[in-house]
């Protein structure tokens, strides 16, 4: 579980985190969801650690990160997966050395151990056969589905995922949508997804974070955010023209 | 004052490079590697370029003897020290700008650009060691690279001066060890050490901290080339006014 409390960010005079509060749950797919330069980002960024809040806690099953050592700070970090919006593979490294890659830095396993863990994690993305492959001879899709398995190789804790489904097809955006909600039940982790796809909210949205220029301006699962009144909300959720017209037709009783 | 910010931001960057170190392991499969790709890599223009510029030097200084006065083996010894002393550790080191330099700019620039440092930083991973780090190591080599080419120059320099028929072979070898002082070497060393760190160090400050899209990867080539050959340069004068005057 992730708590952010009272979550402040500032870059020079323009404050983009104006007091966050939400808890991003285990075993939930959370997501963060607004219009560009809402703060999603900003917020993930500060969760990641890389960004330091000016005010405000982050606390990890607990924990609050202001109060970790730098030796902590990097165990923390090890517990984390982030998958990212281009999927940031390493492209002089094959498929396999991709996914390799975090067990063999913080790993002290043996090859063949590494091998199997490798071999079973790209089983599990349904990607058995592209493991010598380099991220250039894959498609986007692969690509996404390489980055997660890279993610969650090490067993972690918290799981990140920067607009997962940008740049993909709907069936692929879906398939990807699964595989993170699977795999979010399957290892009792705690995924935190920024994204702009509604279709996604359909999908996966158990816990839901609306932010509207910095702040937080709603929160709710899937089944809540078609049936609030929030115009905040509304405004955002059907500023889709399929999702109006879908309204519009359920109105109508089409 | 954008300059100071980028001097402060280079020597806190190396601050960066020599703090948290990564696995060892994988820190001696990125050396080989590096080294492979920039000092290998580099074998073929360097010899190349070597010994036709060491034909040129004794060519010219050739055809520019005319006074009988003057002993034909100063074609051997004028190119011999400007091989030594200039013409190996800077020239090429210029060259190795260019070629190496903008190599490591484009390199680093990309993975900033496609998220890939971000990545590293992530993971936890000390992102200024693991691609840093085992560069300033491989170059380390880079003393190999200029001995090869101090060889090869003085060997076109043999060859254009004695095979085009401008000195006998025993005056040019007279002349080679004429007035010969272990200490130059010394110097063209000391420098190809300095010129090594700058080679590595430089072009991947501009790497790390571009920032925009492939277009801006493609400027900080080119501007990681230029201050690569300013600061060579003005470092080639320090040493030389602080070694030799």
């Amino acid at each position: 579980m992730i708590e952010v409390k009272g979550l402040k960010k500032s870059f020079d005079d323009e404050h983009i985190l104006k007091g966050i509060d939400f808890v991003f749950e285990t075993g939930k797919t959370n997501l963060i969801i607004g219009q560009s330069g809402s703060g999603k980002s900003v917020l993930m960024k500060s969760m990641l650690g890389l960004f330091t809040p000016d005010e405000g806690t982050i606390e990890y099953d607990g924990k609050a990160y202001s109060s970790f050592t730098d030796e902590q700070k990097r165990e923390l970090r090890q517990e984390m997966g982030m998958l990212f919006q281009g999927g940031a593979l390493f492209d002089s490294m094959t498929v396999q050395e991709n996914v390799m890659f975090p067990l063999r830095m913080f790993t002290k396993k043996k090859k063949r151990e590494l091998k199997d863990r490798v071999d079973e994690v790209l089983e599990r993305v349904n990607l058995s056969d592209s493991g010598n492959k380099y991220p250039a001879e894959i498609s986007g899709g692969m690509q996404k589905r390489v980055a997660i398995a890279r993610a969650i190789v090490n067993r972690p804790k918290y799981l990140f995922c920067d607009e997962p489904n940008s740049g993909l097809d709907p069936r692929t955006a879906t398939v990807i949508d699964n595989l993170i909600h699977e795999l979010t039940v399957e290892y009792d982790i705690t995924t935190v997804v920024i994204t702009h796809d509604m279709n996604s909210v359909l999908e996966i949205g158990e816990n839901i974070a609306f932010l509207k220029d910095g702040v937080l301006a709603w929160k709710g699962d899937k089944s809540q955010i078609f049936k609030t009144d929030d115009k905040t909300v509304t405004d955002f959720v059907y500023s889709s023209d399929l999702f109006k017209k879908v309204r519009d037709a359920q109105q109508q009783g089409l | 004052m954008r300059y100071l910010q980028s001097i402060g931001e280079y020597f806190l960057m190396l601050k960066g490079v020599f703090g948290r170190m990564t696995k060892r392991s994988v820190l001696k499969e990125l050396i080989f590697k590096e080294i492979d790709v920039v000092i290998i890599g580099s074998l073929g223009i360097v010899s190349f370029l070597s010994f036709f510029i060491g034909a040129v030097v004794a060519l010219q200084t050739a055809l520019n003897l005319n006074n009988p006065l003057i002993p034909k083996s100063l074609i051997a010894f004028a190119a011999r020290q400007s091989i030594i002393l200039e013409f190996a550790p800077t020239f090429i080191s210029i060259i190795m700008a260019g070629k190496v330099g903008s190599f490591i700019t484009s390199s680093i620039g990309s993975m900033r650009v496609t998220e890939q440092i971000d990545a590293l930083e992530v993971m936890g991973i000390n992102s200024l060691n693991y691609l840093v780090f085992p560069k300033i190591i491989a170059m380390l080599t880079y003393p190999f690279l200029i001995a090869i080419s101090m060889f090869l120059g003085i060997m076109g320099a043999y060859t254009a001066a004695v095979m085009g028929g401008f000195v006998p072979a025993d005056v040019f070898l007279q002349g080679l060890q004429e007035e010969f002082d272990p200490y130059h070497l010394f110097y063209a060393f000391f420098k190809t050490f300095l010129f090594a760190f700058i080679l590595a160090t430089v072009p991947s400050y501009h790497g790390y901290y571009m920032k925009g899209g492939s277009l801006e990867v493609g400027q900080a080539s080119t501007t990681s080339f230029v201050w690569t050959s300013v600061v060579i340069i003005i470092t080639n004068y320090i040493v030389t006014q602080l070694l030799l005057s």
